[in-house]
């Protein structure tokens, strides 16, 4: 049993070495189609943490009138934060939205003294309301304006920013919907190209597989030795693409942050390297043993 | 023992082999003969399972060739040793890596490996070329290598088909008389499917005939009668 795994092991690693043009080959292709792969990991994060900045840029505002009493307020903070399209709520009483107000315009003296004289506190208490999904603000929007709430409500921004929220939210299912889409193509891609070329390989081999049979290997003895050679491509084809994705990241980075300030494409990289490794490897050492199994399964037939 | 009991064997409709019946008793030494398309390598395929008759049986020892399962044919192939005209050695292995394939797939020890390969290699002639790849070494020695592959596990049969139709003149007859070796020395089977007329002469051994896919003449000690 060791003997036979052996020496499958032994003619795998001739299969590679001695075939050294067509495994340097394959490899090339396997490291192209892991680059692709890791372009798709890295623009899926991306996207992901755009879209979560822009959603958590929206958001509405019920304003309170004034004589609404502070309870009454929080008690529907407590009511809507159990929905369950609500994902944060935020009470800003009369005083906070004030100070709040006075520490943005602290350099404007005309505004002070305005402040000043007035005597009395002119902004009114808010509640800020996320949705956990963009969709969701019309359907709060809407639960604001039928719950009887009039009397203490004064005005719901959302009919002023509904244009703006709508094409925001569209925007973001394009981005996740194009997103996993190009995803899948290309992977879809990388895979029929990857297993093409590990196909090609075997194909050229198909007169060394009838010998080997006529020799009377059994089928583990020929399908082995490929598996094990496309074992090593997925191995090598890993390890090389991640040492060409990592100065692109680099590369990339200061770009990257321009549009997504939130992400640190370098940070995020190198401090996943290891799991990056394994995806890599996990992805190169399928797709070469699984594609090399299903081309050699061709030729063992009698 | 070997036996072909009324086989027939055609390819898109056109036989190549009509009713043929013949037996081959253990240590015979025979030479199948007849123009190019009689019926010799459809023959040679048969007895080695690599191609299934229409009609008929195909007997080698206990196993039935017909019948076989493709998972039971490298059982009956260690069983027989084939040489072919093109040599069908694997490119990308030294002389000794393509003999010793024959064992390693058998299971093996190492060490009877390491024992045997270069008594083998001996035996044909190529004691100092075991590291050389095929593209590396001329027709007659790929043919030798092959027939040291054939021999390695100690068959009782060896086909050659046209194992001389690549080789000159000097080389054909030394790999012939290799065969006879095989024959004479280690008691093995040969049938020799061949078309050419020399050899079947020079040997005056038994030759069976076929001509049209069809058995016409099987005489003991014959010759090339076409």
């Amino acid at each position: 049993m060791a003997t036979t795994f052996f020496r499958i092991l032994k003619f795998g690693f001739q299969n590679f070495s001695r075939n050294a043009l067509l495994s340097a080959t394959t490899i090339s292709v396997l490291v192209l189609a892991l680059l692709v792969f890791n372009g798709l990991l890295v623009f899926g994060v991306a996207a992901n943490t755009a879209t979560a900045s822009l959603q958590d840029k929206i958001d509405i505002s019920v304003y309170f009138k004034s004589e609404a009493p502070e309870d009454q307020i929080l008690e529907l903070a407590r009511v809507m934060e159990k929905l369950p399209e609500v994902k944060a709520i935020e009470y800003v009483s009369q005083d906070k939205a004030l100070s709040i107000f006075k520490d943005q315009h602290k350099d404007d003296p005309t505004i002070q003294q305005a402040l000043e004289e007035l005597q009395s506190n002119p902004l009114l208490a808010s509640l800020n309301i996320k949705a956990r999904n963009p969709d969701q603000y019309a359907n709060i929007a809407e639960y604001l304006t039928t719950e009887n709430l009039s009397d203490i409500i004064d005005k719901v921004n959302y009919t002023q920013t509904r244009l703006a929220i709508e094409r925001l939210a569209r925007i973001i299912d394009t981005i996740r919907n194009t997103g996993l889409a190009v995803t899948i193509f290309l992977s879809l891609v990388a895979i029929l190209v990857t297993f093409n070329t590990i196909r090609l390989v075997i194909y050229s081999n198909r007169e060394e597989i009838g010998i080997m049979r006529l020799v009377g290997a059994a089928n583990k003895f020929i399908h082995g030795p490929y598996v094990v050679a496309g074992i090593i491509y997925g191995l090598l084809g890993g390890v090389i693409s991640l040492l060409i994705a990592s100065p692109i990241i680099i590369l990339a980075a200061p770009y990257a942050d321009v549009f997504i300030p939130e992400l640190s494409l370098t940070a995020y990289f190198f401090d996943r390297w290891p799991q990056f490794l394994t995806y890599n490897l996990a992805f190169g050492i399928l797709l070469g043993s699984i594609s090399a199994t299903i081309a050699v399964r061709r030729y063992l037939k009698i | 023992m070997i036996a072909f009991h009324n086989v027939t064997k055609s390819y898109n409709g056109k036989p190549v082999l009509e009713n043929v019946s013949f037996k081959i008793s253990p240590g015979e030494f025979v030479s199948l003969t007849g123009p190019s398309g009689a019926g010799k390598s459809t023959i040679v395929k048969l007895l080695i399972g690599e191609d299934r008759p229409q009609k008929g049986r195909v007997i080698f020892g206990p196993y039935e060739v017909n019948k076989l399962e493709p998972e039971e044919m490298p059982a009956l192939r260690k069983k027989v040793g084939v040489v072919f005209q093109d040599f069908k050695l694997l490119p990308t292995k030294t002389s000794y890596e393509n003999v010793a394939f024959a064992l390693e797939v058998e299971g093996r020890a190492q060490w009877e490996i390491e024992e045997l390969v270069p008594q083998m290699l001996d035996l044909v002639g190529l004691a100092d070329n075991q590291s050389y790849f095929p593209h590396e070494l001329s027709g007659g020695m790929k043919q030798r290598v092959a027939i040291a592959r054939a021999m390695i596990h100690r068959p009782s049969v060896v086909v050659a088909d046209e194992p001389t139709g690549n080789l000159d003149h000097e080389n054909a007859e030394d790999i012939i008389n290799l065969l006879l070796k095989i024959n004479e020395e280690l008691g093995a089977t040969v049938i020799l499917a061949t078309h050419s007329r020399d050899i079947v002469n020079k040997l005056k051994r038994r030759v069976v005939t076929l001509k049209g896919g069809k058995l016409i003449n099987d005489a003991e000690h014959g010759h090339y009668i076409l």
